[in-house]
Protein backbone atom coordinates (compact mmCIF):
# COMPACT_ATOMS: atom_id res chain seq x y z
CA UNK A 1 0.00 0.00 0.00
CA UNK A 2 2.74 2.12 0.64
CA UNK A 3 6.39 2.12 -0.32
CA UNK A 4 9.58 4.20 0.33
CA UNK A 5 11.85 3.72 -1.91
CA UNK A 6 16.01 4.83 -1.07
CA UNK A 7 14.18 8.23 0.82
CA UNK A 8 16.74 11.14 0.95
CA UNK A 9 15.54 13.73 3.37
CA UNK A 10 17.36 17.29 4.45
CA UNK A 11 17.35 19.95 6.90
CA UNK A 12 19.35 22.46 5.17
CA UNK A 13 22.50 20.67 4.92
CA UNK A 14 21.86 18.22 7.18
CA UNK A 15 20.99 14.69 5.46
CA UNK A 16 18.55 13.35 8.25
CA UNK A 17 17.06 10.13 5.67
CA UNK A 18 19.85 8.12 4.07
CA UNK A 19 18.41 5.68 1.74
CA UNK A 20 14.90 4.67 3.60
CA UNK A 21 13.17 1.92 2.43
CA UNK A 22 10.54 0.62 3.89
CA UNK A 23 6.77 -0.51 2.96
CA UNK A 24 3.39 -1.25 4.73
CA UNK A 25 0.77 -3.86 3.55
CA UNK A 26 -3.03 -3.20 3.55
CA UNK A 27 -4.45 -3.63 6.75
CA UNK A 28 -1.33 -3.78 8.38
CA UNK A 29 0.09 -2.05 11.66
CA UNK A 30 3.74 -1.65 10.98
CA UNK A 31 5.87 0.26 14.07
CA UNK A 32 9.05 2.69 13.28
CA UNK A 33 10.93 2.53 16.76
CA UNK A 34 14.12 4.65 17.44
CA UNK A 35 16.13 6.86 19.47
CA UNK A 36 15.48 10.36 19.52
CA UNK A 37 16.34 11.93 16.89
CA UNK A 38 17.02 8.78 15.01
CA UNK A 39 14.90 10.42 12.22
CA UNK A 40 11.01 8.85 12.79
CA UNK A 41 9.62 12.38 12.73
CA UNK A 42 10.90 12.91 9.59
CA UNK A 43 10.32 9.87 7.91
CA UNK A 44 6.62 10.52 8.77
CA UNK A 45 6.84 14.11 7.52
CA UNK A 46 8.11 13.35 4.02
CA UNK A 47 5.27 10.78 3.97
CA UNK A 48 2.32 13.21 4.65
CA UNK A 49 4.18 15.72 2.22
CA UNK A 50 4.97 18.10 5.11
CA UNK A 51 8.78 18.08 4.12
CA UNK A 52 9.81 17.38 1.06
CA UNK A 53 11.94 14.66 -0.16
CA UNK A 54 14.96 15.09 -2.06
CA UNK A 55 15.66 11.82 -3.43
CA UNK A 56 13.84 8.78 -3.86
CA UNK A 57 10.48 7.67 -4.34
CA UNK A 58 7.73 7.19 -2.45
CA UNK A 59 4.25 5.19 -3.69
CA UNK A 60 0.72 4.98 -2.04
CA UNK A 61 -1.58 2.33 -3.69
CA UNK A 62 0.39 1.91 -6.52
CA UNK A 63 0.52 5.97 -7.87
CA UNK A 64 4.08 7.68 -7.11
CA UNK A 65 3.51 10.41 -5.12
CA UNK A 66 6.66 12.13 -3.91
CA UNK A 67 6.55 15.47 -3.47
CA UNK A 68 2.84 15.79 -3.61
CA UNK A 69 1.75 18.42 -0.80
CA UNK A 70 0.20 17.34 2.53
CA UNK A 71 -2.95 18.81 1.35
CA UNK A 72 -3.78 16.76 -1.45
CA UNK A 73 -2.40 13.63 0.25
CA UNK A 74 -5.08 13.82 2.60
CA UNK A 75 -7.12 13.84 -0.07
CA UNK A 76 -5.80 10.74 -0.94
CA UNK A 77 -6.63 8.96 1.94
CA UNK A 78 -3.22 9.58 3.89
CA UNK A 79 -3.39 11.42 7.38
CA UNK A 80 -0.62 11.91 9.80
CA UNK A 81 -1.45 12.81 13.79
CA UNK A 82 1.65 15.18 13.93
CA UNK A 83 3.74 14.40 17.21
CA UNK A 84 2.96 16.60 19.95
CA UNK A 85 -0.86 17.02 19.63
CA UNK A 86 -0.75 19.83 17.09
CA UNK A 87 -4.55 20.83 17.84
CA UNK A 88 -5.78 24.67 16.91
CA UNK A 89 -5.39 24.79 20.75
CA UNK A 90 -7.20 28.23 21.05
CA UNK A 91 -10.56 26.55 19.21
CA UNK A 92 -12.87 24.80 21.13
CA UNK A 93 -12.89 20.48 20.94
CA UNK A 94 -16.49 20.80 18.51
CA UNK A 95 -14.68 22.98 16.22
CA UNK A 96 -11.17 21.31 15.93
CA UNK A 97 -13.61 18.47 14.74
CA UNK A 98 -15.38 20.13 12.45
CA UNK A 99 -12.03 21.54 11.05
CA UNK A 100 -10.55 17.80 10.86
CA UNK A 101 -13.54 17.51 8.20
CA UNK A 102 -13.48 20.34 6.20
CA UNK A 103 -13.04 17.96 3.45
CA UNK A 104 -16.14 15.77 3.83
CA UNK A 105 -18.08 18.96 4.08
CA UNK A 106 -16.70 20.28 0.83
CA UNK A 107 -17.27 17.33 -0.37
CA UNK A 108 -20.12 16.13 0.81
CA UNK A 109 -21.83 18.56 2.97
CA UNK A 110 -22.44 19.87 6.81
CA UNK A 111 -24.75 16.45 7.58
CA UNK A 112 -22.22 13.91 6.83
CA UNK A 113 -19.64 16.38 8.62
CA UNK A 114 -21.99 16.29 11.68
CA UNK A 115 -22.33 12.54 11.34
CA UNK A 116 -18.50 11.64 11.36
CA UNK A 117 -18.20 14.06 14.56
CA UNK A 118 -20.74 11.79 15.94
CA UNK A 119 -18.91 9.18 15.00
CA UNK A 120 -15.53 10.26 16.79
CA UNK A 121 -17.98 10.83 19.64
CA UNK A 122 -18.80 7.68 20.10
CA UNK A 123 -15.15 6.44 19.76
CA UNK A 124 -14.01 9.18 22.27
CA UNK A 125 -17.01 9.71 24.23
CA UNK A 126 -14.62 12.06 26.61
CA UNK A 127 -14.40 14.25 23.63
CA UNK A 128 -18.47 14.68 23.60
CA UNK A 129 -18.23 15.79 26.89
CA UNK A 130 -15.67 18.78 26.21
CA UNK A 131 -16.87 19.62 22.86
CA UNK A 132 -17.27 23.15 23.93
CA UNK A 133 -14.00 23.76 25.81
CA UNK A 134 -11.07 24.79 24.27
CA UNK A 135 -8.92 22.81 23.13
CA UNK A 136 -5.98 23.69 24.95
CA UNK A 137 -7.91 23.09 28.05
CA UNK A 138 -7.96 19.58 27.85
CA UNK A 139 -5.45 17.33 29.39
CA UNK A 140 -2.70 15.41 27.43
CA UNK A 141 -4.58 12.10 26.75
CA UNK A 142 -7.43 13.84 25.81
CA UNK A 143 -6.09 16.10 23.65
CA UNK A 144 -4.25 13.12 21.71
CA UNK A 145 -7.64 11.55 21.60
CA UNK A 146 -8.51 15.10 19.95
CA UNK A 147 -5.70 14.92 17.78
CA UNK A 148 -6.42 10.91 16.47
CA UNK A 149 -10.20 12.29 15.90
CA UNK A 150 -8.80 14.85 13.51
CA UNK A 151 -6.95 12.78 11.90
CA UNK A 152 -9.90 9.97 11.37
CA UNK A 153 -12.25 12.64 10.43
CA UNK A 154 -10.19 12.42 7.52
CA UNK A 155 -11.67 9.24 6.43
CA UNK A 156 -7.64 7.70 5.82
CA UNK A 157 -6.66 4.54 4.14
CA UNK A 158 -3.33 4.48 5.75
CA UNK A 159 -3.18 6.38 9.27
CA UNK A 160 0.34 7.77 10.21
CA UNK A 161 0.88 8.11 13.87
CA UNK A 162 3.33 10.17 15.76
CA UNK A 163 4.40 8.81 18.96
CA UNK A 164 0.70 8.83 20.56
CA UNK A 165 2.09 7.99 24.03
CA UNK A 166 4.58 10.66 24.47
CA UNK A 167 3.85 12.02 27.65
CA UNK A 168 0.60 9.82 28.90
CA UNK A 169 0.42 7.55 31.67
CA UNK A 170 0.49 4.28 31.05
CA UNK A 171 -3.10 3.35 31.48
CA UNK A 172 -3.89 6.20 29.06
CA UNK A 173 -1.71 4.43 26.30
CA UNK A 174 -3.09 1.35 26.84
CA UNK A 175 -6.56 2.84 26.21
CA UNK A 176 -5.42 4.63 22.92
CA UNK A 177 -3.85 1.67 21.99
CA UNK A 178 -6.97 -0.45 22.77
CA UNK A 179 -8.72 2.36 20.18
CA UNK A 180 -6.51 2.22 17.79
CA UNK A 181 -6.71 -1.96 17.41
CA UNK A 182 -10.46 -1.51 17.55
CA UNK A 183 -10.49 0.99 14.70
CA UNK A 184 -8.43 -1.77 12.66
CA UNK A 185 -11.21 -4.33 13.43
CA UNK A 186 -13.80 -2.11 12.44
CA UNK A 187 -12.31 -0.95 9.16
CA UNK A 188 -9.48 -1.54 6.62
CA UNK A 189 -7.32 0.84 8.24
CA UNK A 190 -3.93 0.75 7.20
CA UNK A 191 -1.19 1.77 10.10
CA UNK A 192 2.38 3.39 10.45
CA UNK A 193 2.91 4.04 14.03
CA UNK A 194 5.99 5.80 15.02
CA UNK A 195 7.10 4.85 18.96
CA UNK A 196 9.75 5.50 21.80
CA UNK A 197 7.43 3.05 23.79
CA UNK A 198 8.46 0.11 21.75
CA UNK A 199 7.00 -2.31 24.32
CA UNK A 200 3.40 -1.00 23.69
CA UNK A 201 4.24 -0.40 19.61
CA UNK A 202 5.12 -4.16 19.05
CA UNK A 203 2.14 -5.74 21.00
CA UNK A 204 -0.52 -3.87 18.62
CA UNK A 205 2.47 -4.11 15.24
CA UNK A 206 2.30 -7.14 13.46
CA UNK A 207 5.66 -5.57 11.56
CA UNK A 208 7.92 -3.41 13.11
CA UNK A 209 11.13 -1.24 11.37
CA UNK A 210 14.36 0.17 13.87
CA UNK A 211 16.05 3.50 13.07
CA UNK A 212 19.29 4.59 13.57
CA UNK A 213 20.36 8.09 12.92
CA UNK A 214 19.02 8.12 9.38
CA UNK A 215 19.15 4.60 8.97
CA UNK A 216 16.84 1.62 8.93
CA UNK A 217 18.71 -0.85 10.76
CA UNK A 218 16.44 -3.62 11.25
CA UNK A 219 13.07 -5.29 9.73
CA UNK A 220 11.05 -8.25 11.46
CA UNK A 221 8.27 -9.31 12.39
CA UNK A 222 7.15 -7.50 16.29
CA UNK A 223 7.29 -10.71 18.27
CA UNK A 224 10.95 -11.53 16.81
CA UNK A 225 11.45 -7.66 17.49
CA UNK A 226 10.44 -8.20 20.77
CA UNK A 227 12.50 -11.21 21.68
CA UNK A 228 15.53 -9.45 19.54
CA UNK A 229 18.10 -9.29 21.84
CA UNK A 230 19.43 -5.97 20.65
CA UNK A 231 16.12 -4.49 20.82
CA UNK A 232 15.64 -5.91 24.41
CA UNK A 233 18.36 -4.00 25.38
CA UNK A 234 18.01 -0.71 23.49
CA UNK A 235 15.00 -0.44 24.81
CA UNK A 236 15.07 -2.17 28.53
CA UNK A 237 17.40 0.56 29.25
CA UNK A 238 15.37 3.42 28.06
CA UNK A 239 12.54 1.83 30.60
CA UNK A 240 14.51 1.35 33.59
CA UNK A 241 15.97 5.24 33.00
CA UNK A 242 12.61 6.02 32.92
CA UNK A 243 11.37 3.87 36.27
CA UNK A 244 14.77 5.95 37.93
CA UNK A 245 13.29 9.54 37.08
CA UNK A 246 10.36 8.47 38.91
CA UNK B 1 -21.09 79.07 25.77
CA UNK B 2 -19.88 78.40 28.73
CA UNK B 3 -20.00 74.69 30.32
CA UNK B 4 -22.35 73.77 27.40
CA UNK B 5 -19.80 74.78 25.05
CA UNK B 6 -17.19 73.25 26.93
CA UNK B 7 -19.21 70.25 26.48
CA UNK B 8 -20.28 70.32 22.96
CA UNK B 9 -16.69 71.35 21.83
CA UNK B 10 -15.74 67.68 23.76
CA UNK B 11 -18.54 65.87 21.97
CA UNK B 12 -17.10 67.41 18.56
CA UNK B 13 -13.62 66.48 19.41
CA UNK B 14 -15.22 62.44 19.77
CA UNK B 15 -17.12 62.65 16.63
CA UNK B 16 -13.97 63.49 14.99
CA UNK B 17 -12.25 60.98 16.98
CA UNK B 18 -14.33 58.31 15.92
CA UNK B 19 -14.47 59.14 12.48
CA UNK B 20 -10.26 58.97 12.08
CA UNK B 21 -10.33 56.04 14.44
CA UNK B 22 -12.84 53.99 12.73
CA UNK B 23 -10.28 54.25 9.30
CA UNK B 24 -7.21 53.14 11.66
CA UNK B 25 -9.20 50.25 12.72
CA UNK B 26 -9.89 49.21 9.44
CA UNK B 27 -6.24 49.60 8.00
CA UNK B 28 -5.35 47.68 10.71
CA UNK B 29 -7.63 44.71 10.64
CA UNK B 30 -6.38 44.58 7.57
CA UNK B 31 -2.46 44.37 8.52
CA UNK B 32 -3.54 41.93 10.90
CA UNK B 33 -5.22 39.49 8.39
CA UNK B 34 -2.23 39.31 6.71
CA UNK B 35 -0.03 39.16 9.37
CA UNK B 36 -1.64 36.56 10.62
CA UNK B 37 -1.24 34.15 7.78
CA UNK B 38 1.97 34.77 6.68
CA UNK B 39 3.75 36.82 9.43
CA UNK B 40 4.24 39.53 7.02
CA UNK B 41 3.70 43.06 8.04
CA UNK B 42 2.08 44.34 4.46
CA UNK B 43 3.72 48.03 3.50
CA UNK B 44 0.82 48.11 0.39
CA UNK B 45 -2.13 48.11 2.89
CA UNK B 46 -2.34 52.17 2.45
CA UNK B 47 -2.36 51.90 -1.20
CA UNK B 48 -5.32 49.27 -1.20
CA UNK B 49 -6.70 52.45 1.00
CA UNK B 50 -5.82 54.77 -1.49
CA UNK B 51 -6.73 52.65 -4.36
CA UNK B 52 -10.35 51.93 -2.97
CA UNK B 53 -10.47 55.83 -2.77
CA UNK B 54 -9.28 56.90 -6.01
CA UNK B 55 -11.57 53.58 -8.04
CA UNK B 56 -15.07 55.07 -6.23
CA UNK B 57 -14.00 59.05 -7.05
CA UNK B 58 -13.58 57.38 -10.99
CA UNK B 59 -16.76 55.13 -10.72
CA UNK B 60 -19.46 58.15 -8.96
CA UNK B 61 -18.00 61.24 -9.70
CA UNK B 62 -16.75 60.62 -13.50
CA UNK B 63 -18.61 57.21 -14.36
CA UNK B 64 -21.76 58.27 -12.53
CA UNK B 65 -22.42 55.23 -10.63
CA UNK B 66 -25.09 54.60 -8.23
CA UNK B 67 -23.36 54.53 -4.60
CA UNK B 68 -23.88 50.83 -3.74
CA UNK B 69 -22.73 49.84 -6.91
CA UNK B 70 -19.95 51.62 -7.13
CA UNK B 71 -19.02 50.45 -3.65
CA UNK B 72 -19.54 46.77 -4.56
CA UNK B 73 -17.12 47.35 -8.21
CA UNK B 74 -14.54 49.22 -6.08
CA UNK B 75 -13.82 46.53 -3.27
CA UNK B 76 -14.03 43.77 -5.91
CA UNK B 77 -11.24 45.63 -8.12
CA UNK B 78 -8.96 45.85 -4.74
CA UNK B 79 -9.68 42.58 -3.51
CA UNK B 80 -8.25 41.57 -7.09
CA UNK B 81 -5.53 43.96 -6.71
CA UNK B 82 -5.04 42.34 -3.55
CA UNK B 83 -5.03 38.51 -5.28
CA UNK B 84 -2.93 39.70 -7.94
CA UNK B 85 -0.44 40.79 -6.01
CA UNK B 86 0.00 37.53 -3.76
CA UNK B 87 0.17 35.52 -6.60
CA UNK B 88 2.36 37.72 -8.35
CA UNK B 89 5.16 38.73 -6.06
CA UNK B 90 4.35 36.82 -2.73
CA UNK B 91 3.68 33.30 -3.76
CA UNK B 92 6.02 32.28 -6.08
CA UNK B 93 9.19 33.02 -4.23
CA UNK B 94 10.97 30.19 -3.43
CA UNK B 95 12.77 30.44 -0.44
CA UNK B 96 10.16 33.32 1.37
CA UNK B 97 11.48 34.45 4.45
CA UNK B 98 9.88 36.91 6.49
CA UNK B 99 12.04 39.71 5.34
CA UNK B 100 12.26 39.45 1.91
CA UNK B 101 8.07 39.04 1.69
CA UNK B 102 8.51 42.31 3.60
CA UNK B 103 10.47 44.25 1.26
CA UNK B 104 8.86 42.79 -1.58
CA UNK B 105 5.66 44.17 -0.22
CA UNK B 106 7.52 47.69 0.28
CA UNK B 107 8.36 47.25 -3.83
CA UNK B 108 4.67 46.26 -4.65
CA UNK B 109 3.07 49.52 -2.53
CA UNK B 110 5.80 52.30 -4.27
CA UNK B 111 4.29 49.86 -8.08
CA UNK B 112 0.89 50.86 -6.93
CA UNK B 113 1.66 54.42 -5.62
CA UNK B 114 3.09 55.08 -9.20
CA UNK B 115 0.48 53.46 -11.39
CA UNK B 116 -2.00 55.58 -9.26
CA UNK B 117 0.31 58.77 -9.82
CA UNK B 118 -0.16 57.49 -13.50
CA UNK B 119 -3.66 57.15 -13.92
CA UNK B 120 -5.17 59.34 -11.46
CA UNK B 121 -3.15 62.18 -11.76
CA UNK B 122 -1.29 64.27 -8.52
CA UNK B 123 -4.23 66.12 -7.30
CA UNK B 124 -6.93 65.28 -4.42
CA UNK B 125 -10.11 64.07 -5.55
CA UNK B 126 -13.54 65.26 -4.65
CA UNK B 127 -16.20 62.78 -3.76
CA UNK B 128 -19.82 62.91 -3.31
CA UNK B 129 -20.96 62.22 0.33
CA UNK B 130 -22.79 59.11 0.76
CA UNK B 131 -26.21 60.98 1.91
CA UNK B 132 -26.90 64.84 2.64
CA UNK B 133 -23.56 66.97 2.93
CA UNK B 134 -25.63 68.71 5.34
CA UNK B 135 -24.33 68.88 9.30
CA UNK B 136 -27.04 68.49 12.22
CA UNK B 137 -26.57 69.50 15.79
CA UNK B 138 -26.35 66.64 18.88
CA UNK B 139 -26.07 68.52 22.05
CA UNK B 140 -24.33 71.35 20.32
CA UNK B 141 -21.59 69.38 18.17
CA UNK B 142 -22.06 69.61 14.42
CA UNK B 143 -22.28 66.68 12.99
CA UNK B 144 -21.73 65.29 9.12
CA UNK B 145 -24.13 62.44 8.30
CA UNK B 146 -20.68 60.89 6.60
CA UNK B 147 -19.41 60.75 9.91
CA UNK B 148 -22.44 58.14 10.82
CA UNK B 149 -21.58 56.40 7.33
CA UNK B 150 -17.94 55.70 8.80
CA UNK B 151 -18.68 54.79 12.20
CA UNK B 152 -21.91 52.72 10.87
CA UNK B 153 -19.81 50.76 8.38
CA UNK B 154 -17.04 50.08 10.87
CA UNK B 155 -19.69 48.15 12.71
CA UNK B 156 -21.08 46.03 10.30
CA UNK B 157 -17.75 45.06 8.81
CA UNK B 158 -16.65 44.27 12.34
CA UNK B 159 -19.90 42.02 12.84
CA UNK B 160 -19.30 40.53 9.66
CA UNK B 161 -15.41 40.06 10.44
CA UNK B 162 -16.63 38.37 13.57
CA UNK B 163 -19.14 36.05 11.66
CA UNK B 164 -16.69 35.11 8.81
CA UNK B 165 -13.81 34.03 11.35
CA UNK B 166 -15.79 31.81 13.76
CA UNK B 167 -19.39 30.69 11.94
CA UNK B 168 -17.57 30.17 8.90
CA UNK B 169 -15.69 26.94 7.19
CA UNK B 170 -13.46 28.65 5.23
CA UNK B 171 -12.83 31.59 8.03
CA UNK B 172 -12.15 28.84 10.98
CA UNK B 173 -9.50 27.38 8.08
CA UNK B 174 -7.66 31.07 7.55
CA UNK B 175 -7.56 30.47 11.45
CA UNK B 176 -6.38 27.17 11.76
CA UNK B 177 -3.81 28.01 9.42
CA UNK B 178 -2.85 31.13 11.09
CA UNK B 179 -2.93 29.07 14.41
CA UNK B 180 -0.86 25.96 12.88
CA UNK B 181 0.23 25.98 9.61
CA UNK B 182 1.05 22.09 9.17
CA UNK B 183 -1.66 21.02 11.73
CA UNK B 184 -4.01 23.11 9.22
CA UNK B 185 -2.38 21.46 5.95
CA UNK B 186 -2.75 17.72 7.55
CA UNK B 187 -6.61 18.43 7.75
CA UNK B 188 -6.66 19.29 3.80
CA UNK B 189 -6.33 22.72 3.79
CA UNK B 190 -4.67 24.48 1.63
CA UNK B 191 -2.45 26.89 3.28
CA UNK B 192 -1.26 29.03 0.23
CA UNK B 193 -5.17 29.39 -0.90
CA UNK B 194 -5.92 30.93 2.49
CA UNK B 195 -2.97 33.53 2.03
CA UNK B 196 -4.01 34.49 -1.09
CA UNK B 197 -7.85 34.93 0.51
CA UNK B 198 -5.91 36.65 3.03
CA UNK B 199 -4.92 39.18 0.76
CA UNK B 200 -7.84 39.58 -0.73
CA UNK B 201 -10.12 40.20 2.66
CA UNK B 202 -7.12 42.78 3.37
CA UNK B 203 -7.52 44.11 0.54
CA UNK B 204 -11.28 44.71 0.28
CA UNK B 205 -11.24 46.15 4.53
CA UNK B 206 -8.62 48.62 2.76
CA UNK B 207 -10.63 49.46 -0.06
CA UNK B 208 -13.69 50.25 2.39
CA UNK B 209 -11.81 52.10 4.49
CA UNK B 210 -10.34 54.33 1.32
CA UNK B 211 -14.44 54.28 -0.03
CA UNK B 212 -15.65 55.86 3.41
CA UNK B 213 -13.27 58.34 3.74
CA UNK B 214 -12.54 60.14 0.86
CA UNK B 215 -15.55 62.43 0.46
CA UNK B 216 -13.98 63.92 3.97
CA UNK B 217 -10.32 63.87 3.11
CA UNK B 218 -10.24 63.91 -0.78
CA UNK B 219 -8.37 61.22 -1.84
CA UNK B 220 -4.27 61.64 -3.83
CA UNK B 221 -2.07 58.99 -4.85
CA UNK B 222 0.09 59.72 -1.92
CA UNK B 223 -2.15 59.20 1.40
CA UNK B 224 -1.12 55.14 1.48
CA UNK B 225 2.03 56.40 3.47
CA UNK B 226 0.25 57.78 6.35
CA UNK B 227 -2.66 55.97 6.65
CA UNK B 228 -0.60 52.77 6.58
CA UNK B 229 1.38 54.58 9.22
CA UNK B 230 -1.59 55.02 11.18
CA UNK B 231 -3.35 52.07 10.95
CA UNK B 232 -0.06 49.95 11.50
CA UNK B 233 0.13 52.26 14.90
CA UNK B 234 -3.26 50.93 16.03
CA UNK B 235 -2.22 47.06 14.47
CA UNK B 236 1.09 47.51 17.48
CA UNK B 237 -1.32 49.23 20.47
CA UNK B 238 -3.69 46.66 19.85
CA UNK B 239 -1.52 43.99 19.62
CA UNK B 240 -0.42 42.38 15.81
CA UNK B 241 -2.42 39.85 14.68
CA UNK B 242 -5.30 40.99 17.21
CA UNK B 243 -8.15 42.32 15.10
CA UNK B 244 -10.68 43.11 17.90
CA UNK B 245 -7.26 44.40 19.97
CA UNK B 246 -7.07 46.21 17.05
CA UNK B 247 -10.59 48.13 16.80
CA UNK B 248 -10.31 48.62 20.13
CA UNK B 249 -7.06 50.41 19.38
CA UNK B 250 -7.73 52.23 16.05
CA UNK B 251 -10.48 54.03 17.81
CA UNK B 252 -8.78 55.32 21.06
CA UNK B 253 -5.92 56.29 18.71
CA UNK B 254 -8.42 58.35 16.57
CA UNK B 255 -10.03 59.64 19.81
CA UNK B 256 -6.53 60.87 21.36
CA UNK B 257 -5.36 62.22 18.27
CA UNK B 258 -8.96 64.40 18.31
CA UNK B 259 -8.89 65.52 21.66
CA UNK B 260 -4.93 65.91 21.71
CA UNK B 261 -5.63 68.15 18.34
CA UNK B 262 -8.72 70.01 19.85
CA UNK B 263 -7.08 70.79 23.06
CA UNK B 264 -3.54 70.94 22.60
CA UNK B 265 -2.76 71.56 18.93
CA UNK B 266 -3.51 70.14 15.80
CA UNK B 267 0.38 70.87 14.43
CA UNK B 268 1.13 67.68 16.51
CA UNK B 269 -1.95 65.67 15.46
CA UNK B 270 -0.64 63.34 13.17
CA UNK B 271 3.04 62.84 15.50
CA UNK B 272 0.26 62.08 18.15
CA UNK B 273 -0.25 58.49 16.68
CA UNK B 274 2.90 57.74 16.78
CA UNK B 275 4.02 58.75 20.09
CA UNK B 276 1.01 56.70 21.15
CA UNK B 277 2.35 53.84 19.51
CA UNK B 278 6.13 54.32 20.96
CA UNK B 279 5.18 54.96 24.59
CA UNK B 280 3.31 51.62 24.41
CA UNK B 281 6.23 49.62 22.71
CA UNK B 282 7.77 50.70 25.39
CA UNK B 283 6.04 49.65 28.30
CA UNK B 284 4.21 46.84 27.10
CA UNK B 285 5.89 45.70 23.75
CA UNK B 286 3.23 43.00 22.80
CA UNK B 287 0.32 45.90 23.10
CA UNK B 288 -2.64 46.69 25.03
CA UNK B 289 -4.41 43.43 24.43
CA UNK B 290 -1.92 41.32 23.74
CA UNK B 291 0.12 39.44 26.04
CA UNK B 292 3.12 37.56 25.32
CA UNK B 293 0.97 34.27 25.52
CA UNK B 294 -1.03 35.57 22.95
CA UNK B 295 1.07 36.77 20.07
CA UNK B 296 2.69 33.47 20.23
CA UNK B 297 -1.04 32.29 19.39
CA UNK B 298 -2.31 34.30 16.60
CA UNK B 299 -5.26 34.32 16.11
CA UNK B 300 -7.75 36.75 14.18
N1 LIG C 1 13.20 21.64 11.57
C1 LIG C 1 14.42 21.06 11.68
N2 LIG C 1 15.53 21.74 11.33
C2 LIG C 1 16.76 21.18 11.43
N3 LIG C 1 16.97 19.96 11.87
C3 LIG C 1 15.92 19.21 12.25
C4 LIG C 1 14.58 19.74 12.17
N4 LIG C 1 13.74 18.79 12.60
C5 LIG C 1 14.50 17.74 12.93
N5 LIG C 1 15.81 17.97 12.72
C6 LIG C 1 16.91 17.04 12.96
O1 LIG C 1 16.69 15.88 12.22
C7 LIG C 1 17.03 14.73 12.98
C8 LIG C 1 15.87 13.78 13.02
O2 LIG C 1 14.79 14.40 13.71
P1 LIG C 1 13.40 13.70 13.90
O3 LIG C 1 12.50 14.70 14.51
O4 LIG C 1 12.97 13.08 12.63
O5 LIG C 1 13.74 12.57 14.97
P2 LIG C 1 12.78 11.59 15.73
O6 LIG C 1 13.27 10.23 15.44
O7 LIG C 1 11.38 11.87 15.43
O8 LIG C 1 13.10 11.94 17.24
P3 LIG C 1 12.14 11.97 18.51
O9 LIG C 1 11.97 10.57 18.94
O10 LIG C 1 12.90 12.76 19.52
O11 LIG C 1 10.88 12.61 18.10
C9 LIG C 1 17.47 15.25 14.34
O12 LIG C 1 18.88 15.23 14.36
C10 LIG C 1 16.96 16.64 14.40
O13 LIG C 1 17.84 17.46 15.13
MG1 LIG D 1 9.81 12.53 16.51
Amino acid sequence: MLRLVNVNSYYGLVHVLKNVSLHVDKGETVTLIGANGAGKTTTLRSISGLHSVKEGKIEFEGNDITGLRAEKLVRLGIAQVPEGRQIFRPMTVFENLELGGNLIFKMHGKKQMKAGIDEMFDLFPILKERQEQYAGTLSGGEQQMLAIAMALMCRPRLLLLDEPSMGLAPLIVKEIFKTISRLKEDSDLTVLLVEQNANAALKIADRGYVMETGKIILEEEANALMKNQEVKRAYLGKDQREIWEK
Amino acid sequence: MNTGGGFSDFLQFIFMGLQRGSIYALVAMGFNIIYNSTGLINFAQGEFVVLGGLMMVTLTMTLSLPMPVAFVITVLFVMIMGILMERLTINPVKSPSVMRLIIITIAVSIIIKGLAMIFWGKESHFMRHFSSEETFEIFGATILPQTLWIIGILVLVVICFILFFNYTMTGKSMRACAINRDAARLTGINDRNMVMLSFALSAGIGAIAGIIITPIIQMDYARGALLGLKGFGAAVVGGLGNSLGAVVAGILLGVIEALGGGYISSHYMDAMALLIMLVVLFIRPSGIFGSVEASRLKEF
